[in-house]
């Protein structure tokens, strides 16, 4: 053992990172959980309305997906230290988050009115919507996120030498959008 | 703890006020710190948990006892249960972990002090609330107190219809939120050791306490987080009236079952890795050898957490599952003593030809590698399904598990306790009072949970509040009973050893033991900052290369 000086060589992950990405861990394996009933149970429910009755959400797919996009390229700007490029993209993925959020309230609102189907009417409901609002949960979490550093940027504070914080919640909007690719799949195509 | 002792504020001037100090304590998030909080706050719940344990044994002690009645006798399992694995283990697990792994590997703190904190003070505020349910339950909504659903909570039992009232809430919402906790302290520790080691520290150069921590955090966020989404599932159901577990509605019991044992099996592992590793930081230092196979410690170790992930049916060979359900967790539950018996083998080898010193740490180690090595072998037997269907949900099953959590955890917790007491505190524990608790302890152990086997093989179902007379079981409650006395006056002595020395022990120095890990090169308690500068190191033991200057371990590993 001998005391450190300057050590160019011992370069370790960046913590945030790491930290990012156990959370991604603990997350998929709440989501697979939450999948796992939601397969379970398909086709089960003894009474109410089914599977059948949903539409797929091929606009708000596209709109959330997308906005992997737009996060990318906002990102890639602050990197470059073009925070004008960084705030436009920032909000189109805002904008692009909030019209999927609002498509989902919009789909529940006509399962809840038009099919009469609720949390409480049967598996499917029970199922159905835990697994489809915790994944917009996670969307409302990180538009919040979102928004309170497109606050920041209004205000003058996002430079250059934050993109690689700005860089994390990137990587949890992907993270989310790559959970919505699986619920997409399971509760929209194989489910239905 | 006196900061004063520590040095860090104007040592030698007036003491601050305690309101000061206090304040300082309420709001830290120095990880040695947060670690004491942690360690303190479990071996408060260990006396309260301990006390629901002696009310149980009391009720049992002789056939038609009516010392309890059978409501409270259910409300003390369930507490008994809850509060000794999520707010006595895994807090004083998370207490050494947060203490010594930024030590060990040379770092200043944890990667995220804060989130440190945070994640303390909701685990401290879930067992805060759990047990508010003794005198909230009654006072809200009438029906129910404590919860009394049993530490698993099997559905139905849990559901509004079986369980009205609050107190499955207070057990639910209790687990959410500590749950909460126990991830991001996980999220934090893997960080850290990933992240944060000082330089030179590849990671086969960690200690193997590090390496152990390092897979029990990545065990805790793959099981405590589906038993999170469990419990998010059973909210849902008592709050907004779904059906994941409602059998009337076609929701099914047998799934709350997987749920809870794919975090439930785990969860023994992430207790005992931790275990195992102040068993390998200690047997090396009073054997005088360096730990024998290092590299296949760590494989090992790595395997258990692999395998702990695909054994938790073994759980619910009762509940009758098909033939290849039975074989696949029959045969993954008797892999996994292959990698533990690896590592009994390895703590054996590293004391084989070693100078050996029967300190009071080194005696608990010796005491856990026999007694955990028979509660494994009990644990093989019933990793066999057709001697399940005999004995699952019996008396042997609880001398089972406690014969893993008492005779091998908590045995290497104590020997935890007393190896670092000099470096928490900077004295000396008394030796005397650690031997008296030690043998107090391992008479008192092997009273209790020896004779406990016994009613099981005869044939006695756990949880039952009372039994007839004349069926075999009477003399071995009576000495299991026995047993708790001798275990309660060597917990008595233990916490009586950690008062006293506090304040009359001699000081130990920086390093009593001869040690070869980081910690015991920094004073004895560290400072905040840990160390003035931030060390180098070439070899698993770097003390004993700057010991040893003409013959350095790098040389050879």
């Amino acid at each position: 053992m001998s005391t450190a000086s300057a050590n160019p060589d011992w370069v370790l992950p960046d913590r945030g990172r790491v930290g990012m990405f156990s959370l991604f861990a603990s997350e998929s394996a709440i989501f697979v959980i939450f999948i796992v009933a939601y397969l379970f149970y398909a086709g089960k429910s003894v009474s109410g309305p089914t599977a059948s009755v949903l539409h797929l959400p091929v606009l708000l797919t596209v709109c959330l997906l997308s906005s992997s996009w737009t996060i990318h390229r906002a990102v890639a700007g602050l990197r470059r230290g073009e925070v004008g490029s960084f705030a436009g993209f920032w909000v189109a993925t805002i904008v692009l988050g909030a019209v999927f959020l609002g498509g989902t309230a919009l789909e529940w609102r006509h399962l809840i009115h038009d099919e009469g189907l609720t949390i409480r009417t049967n598996l499917f409901g029970t199922t159905y919507y835990s697994l489809v609002g915790l994944h917009a949960f996670h969307v409302t979490v990180g538009l919040i996120a979102l928004a309170t550093v497109a606050l920041l940027t209004a205000g003058g504070h996002v430079k250059r030498e934050h993109a690689a914080r700005v860089d994390l919640l990137g990587l949890y909007w992907h993270f989310v959008d790559v959970v919505w690719i699986a619920v997409f799949l399971v509760v929209y195509v194989v489910g239905r | 703890m006196a900061t004063t002792d520590v040095g860090w504020i104007d040592a030698g001037t007036r003491p601050r006020p305690l309101v000061d100090r206090l304040h300082e304590w309420v709001t830290t998030v120095d990880h040695k710190r947060l670690g004491l909080l942690y360690v303190g706050y479990g071996l408060l719940f260990l006396v309260i948990g301990g006390i629901e344990a002696t009310i149980l044994r009391l009720q049992l002690v002789r056939p038609h006892n009516g010392f309890v009645s059978p409501q409270v006798f259910n409300q003390m399992f369930t507490m008994h249960g809850t509060t000794m694995i999520f707010f006595v283990a895994m807090p004083i697990v998370f207490g050494f972990a947060n203490y010594l792994v930024p030590l060990m590997i040379g770092a200043r703190d944890m990667a995220f002090p804060r989130l440190n904190a945070f994640s303390f003070w909701l685990t401290a505020f879930s067992g805060l609330f759990l047990y508010f349910s003794f005198v909230g339950g009654f006072g809200l909504y009438g029906a129910g107190t404590a919860p009394d659903v049993g530490w698993f909570a099997y559905a139905p039992l849990t559901a509004k219809t079986f369980s009205p009232g609050h107190s499955t809430d207070y057990w639910t919402l209790a687990l959410l939120v500590s749950g909460f906790g126990s991830i991001g302290t996980a999220i934090n520790i893997i960080a850290t050791i990933l992240s944060m080691r000082c330089p030179g520290m590849t990671l086969g150069k960690m200690p193997l306490l590090v390496w152990l921590n390092l897979v029990m955090a990545g065990l805790v966020i793959l099981a405590v987080s589906p038993l999170t989404a469990a419990q998010i599932m059973l909210l849902v159901d008592r709050y907004l009236g779904g059906h994941f577990f409602d059998t009337q509605a076609g929701g099914s019991a047998v799934l709350w079952m997987h749920f809870f044992w794919v975090f439930g099996h785990p969860e023994v592992y992430v207790l005992v890795l931790p275990a195992f590793a102040f068993a390998s930081e200690i047997i090396p230092v009073f054997s005088r050898k360096a730990m024998f196979g290092y590299p296949v410690m760590v494989a090992a170790t790595v395997a258990i957490g692999f395998i702990s992930m695909s054994v938790w049916a073994h759980h619910m060979f009762t509940v009758g599952m098909t033939a290849a359900g039975n074989t696949f967790f029959v045969l993954t539950t008797m892999a996994i003593a292959v990698p533990t018996g690896i590592k009994i083998f390895n703590w054996l080898a590293t004391m084989w030809g070693g100078k050996i010193y029967f300190k009071a740490p080194m005696l608990f180690c010796i005491a856990f590698l026999f007694q955990f090595l028979v509660a494994g072998l009990t644990g093989v037997m019933m990793s066999s399904a057709p001697f399940d269907w005999q004995l699952g949900n019996s008396y042997f099953v609880v001398a089972h598990f406690h014969y893993v959590i008492v005779g091998g955890i908590l045995f290497c917790i104590f020997a935890a306790f007393y190896y670092w007491y000099p470096k928490v505190t900077g004295r000396m524990y008394s030796e005397t009072l650690a031997k008296a608790h030690f043998w107090l302890f391992v008479i008192g152990f092997h009273l209790t949970f020896d004779s406990m086997h016994v009613p099981g093989l005869l044939g006695m179902p756990r949880r039952i509040y009372t039994y007839e007379p004349g069926r075999g079981w009477d003399t071995w409650h009576l000495v299991t009973t026995i047993g708790v006395a001798f275990q309660a006056a060597g917990v008595l002595a233990f916490v009586f050893n950690l008062v006293r020395s506090y304040v009359r022990g001699r000081p130990a120095g920086s390093d009593p033991w001869d040690a070869w890990t980081l910690e015991w090169s920094t004073t004895s308690p560290p400072p905040e900052y840990n160390y003035a500068s931030v060390p180098v190191v070439k070899s698993r033991r770097p003390l004993w290369d700057l010991k040893h200057p003409e013959d350095p371990d790098w040389k050879y590993e």
